[in-house]
C-alpha cells in the first residue's frame, strides 16, 4: 500500500512536471528601453576592441586594420571625395527655379546639421532620413527629386556632411510610441536574415567586423553611418545610405527594397541612435 | 496461345516498370510556372525575395520561349523550391532574429 502511494506521488510530479513544459511560458512582454539598448550596443563593440578609441569606430575597417589605416591616412592628404564635396556646395548655393535655395528648407541654412538626421516627424507620424528631406525639398519647389543611389545626391549629402564633421549623432526618439515602433522595426530590419545566403546586416556588422569577406575587411556597425556618403573605390564613385543598403541586400542575394522605404528610413534611425555621441565623419573614403 | 499471352504480359509489366522518359511539354512548363511565381508572388508579399528566385524565374521563362522544356521545367521547380525556402526563411526570422540581438 505504502509502495503504490509513492507510486501515485511520483506519477503526479512527472505528470505535474510534463505540464508545466507543455504550458506556453508566459514572460513579461519585452519592454523597448532604446537608452539603454544603446549602451548595450555601444559595450559590446568596445570589450570586443577595447585597444580601439570610441570615436575611431566611425572610421570603419580602418579602426580594425593597421596596414589599410596606414593607406587611408595617406590617401586623405588627396581624398577622393572632394570634388563631390565641392560639386555639393555649389549645388546647395544654386538657387532653384523659384529663386529660392536648399538653405531655405533646412534649420541653420543646413550648415552643420546632418548630425540631426534622420529624425522622427511627427506630422507624417515616419522617420525623415537626410536624403529623402533633401528630395522633399526640391520638390516642394518645383525641382525633380534626384536618385537617391547616384551622384548628386551623394553630392549634396557629402557637403552637408563635411559641414558637420566632428559633431556628435544626436538622434532622438521622441515619446511616441510610433517613433519607438519605427526605432525598433529598424532594430528588426537589422538582425533578421535574409537573402539566399541566410545573412543579416549584423552577421557581418556584429559577429564580424575587422575579418575579411573576401577582399575587404568588415566595418563595425557601431558608427557605421558617420562617415557616410562615402567614396568607395569598389564603386569608382561615391555613393549614399540608401546605395548602401541596396547593395548590402543584393550582396546577400536579397531583392533590395526601393530606396527610402519605411524599412530602410527605420533602419537608419535605428543605426544612427546607437552611434549617439560619436562624430560625424562624413563623407568617407572605403575600399 | 498462353506462351503468347505471357509475353504481351510480361511487355506491359515491363513498360510499366520502366520510367517514363517523355519530353516535358509546354503543359508541364505551365503548370511549373505557375506554381513557382505563386510562391514567388508570395515571398515577395513578405518583402523577402530573393534575387535567385527571379533569376532561375528568368531563365525558366527563356528556355520555355527557346522551346527547350525539359529545361524549362526544371528551373521552374528550382525557381519554386528557392521562393518556398525565403518564405520559411521570412516566417522563422520573424521570431528568430531575437536570438542575434545585442542586449
Amino acid at each position: 500500500m505504502k509502495r503504490r502511494g509513492s507510486v501515485l506521488i511520483g506519477s503526479a510530479f512527472v505528470a505535474l512536471a510534463a505540464l508545466a513544459f507543455a504550458a506556453p511560458r508566459v514572460v513579461a512582454a519585452d519592454k523597448i528601453d532604446p537608452a539603454t539598448e544603446a549602451k548595450a550596443f555601444r559595450n559590446y563593440f568596445t570589450a570586443k576592441f577595447p585597444k580601439v578609441k570610441l570615436d575611431d569606430f566611425v572610421n570603419g575597417p580602418y579602426s580594425m586594420n593597421a596596414d589599410m589605416r596606414k593607406q587611408w591616412v595617406e590617401k586623405e592628404e588627396f581624398p577622393p571625395y572632394e570634388f563631390a564635396v565641392d560639386a555639393g556646395k555649389e549645388m546647395f548655393a544654386k538657387p532653384f527655379k523659384n529663386g529660392k535655395t536648399y538653405a531655405d528648407c533646412f534649420p541653420n541654412g543646413g550648415v552643420g546639421i546632418r548630425q540631426n538626421y534622420p529624425h522622427f516627424d511627427a506630422k507624417e507620424g515616419k522617420v525623415v532620413t537626410l536624403e529623402l528631406a533633401l528630395n522633399r525639398c526640391r520638390e516642394a519647389n518645383g525641382e525633380a527629386p534626384y536618385s537617391y543611389v547616384k551622384d548628386e545626391m551623394a553630392s549634396l549629402t557629402a557637403y552637408m556632411a563635411f559641414t558637420s564633421r566632428g559633431k556628435p549623432f544626436d538622434i532622438r526618439i521622441p515619446d511616441d510610441p510610433r517613433a519607438l515602433e519605427a526605432y525598433e522595426n529598424g532594430k528588426r530590419y537589422f538582425y533578421t536574415r535574409r537573402g539566399q545566403l541566410n545573412f543579416s546586416c549584423a552577421s557581418c556588422h556584429v559577429q564580424s567586423p575587422g575579418e575579411r569577406i573576401r577582399a575587404e575587411i568588415l566595418a563595425p556597425a557601431l558608427g557605421i553611418l558617420n562617415a557616410m556618403p562615402i567614396y568607395r573605390s569598389e564603386w569608382n564613385g561615391m555613393g549614399t545610405i540608401s546605395r548602401r543598403f541596396v547593395t548590402c541586400n543584393s550582396q546577400t542575394r536579397a531583392v533590395p527594397l526601393e530606396p527610402q522605404s519605411d524599412e530602410y528610413r527605420d533602419l537608419e534611425y535605428f543605426l544612427s541612435y546607437v552611434s549617439n555621441g560619436l562624430p560625424i565623419a562624413g563623407p568617407g573614403a572605403r575600399p | 496461345m498462353t506462351v503468347i499471352r505471357s509475353i504481351a504480359l510480361a511487355l506491359l509489366l515491363v513498360t510499366a516498370a520502366v520510367p517514363s522518359a517523355r519530353a516535358a511539354s509546354d503543359a508541364d512548363f505551365k503548370a511549373a510556372y505557375a506554381a513557382a511565381e505563386a510562391a514567388s508572388k508570395e515571398a515577395a508579399s513578405l518583402r523577402n525575395q530573393w534575387t535567385t528566385t527571379v533569376a532561375t524565374l528568368a531563365a525558366a521563362k527563356k528556355a520555355a520561349d527557346g522551346g527547350d522544356f525539359d529545361r524549362a521545367v526544371a528551373a521552374a521547380k528550382e525557381a519554386e523550391a528557392l521562393a518556398k525556402a525565403s518564405i520559411l526563411q521570412a516566417t522563422s526570422e520573424k521570431q528568430a532574429w531575437k536570438a542575434m540581438e545585442i542586449r
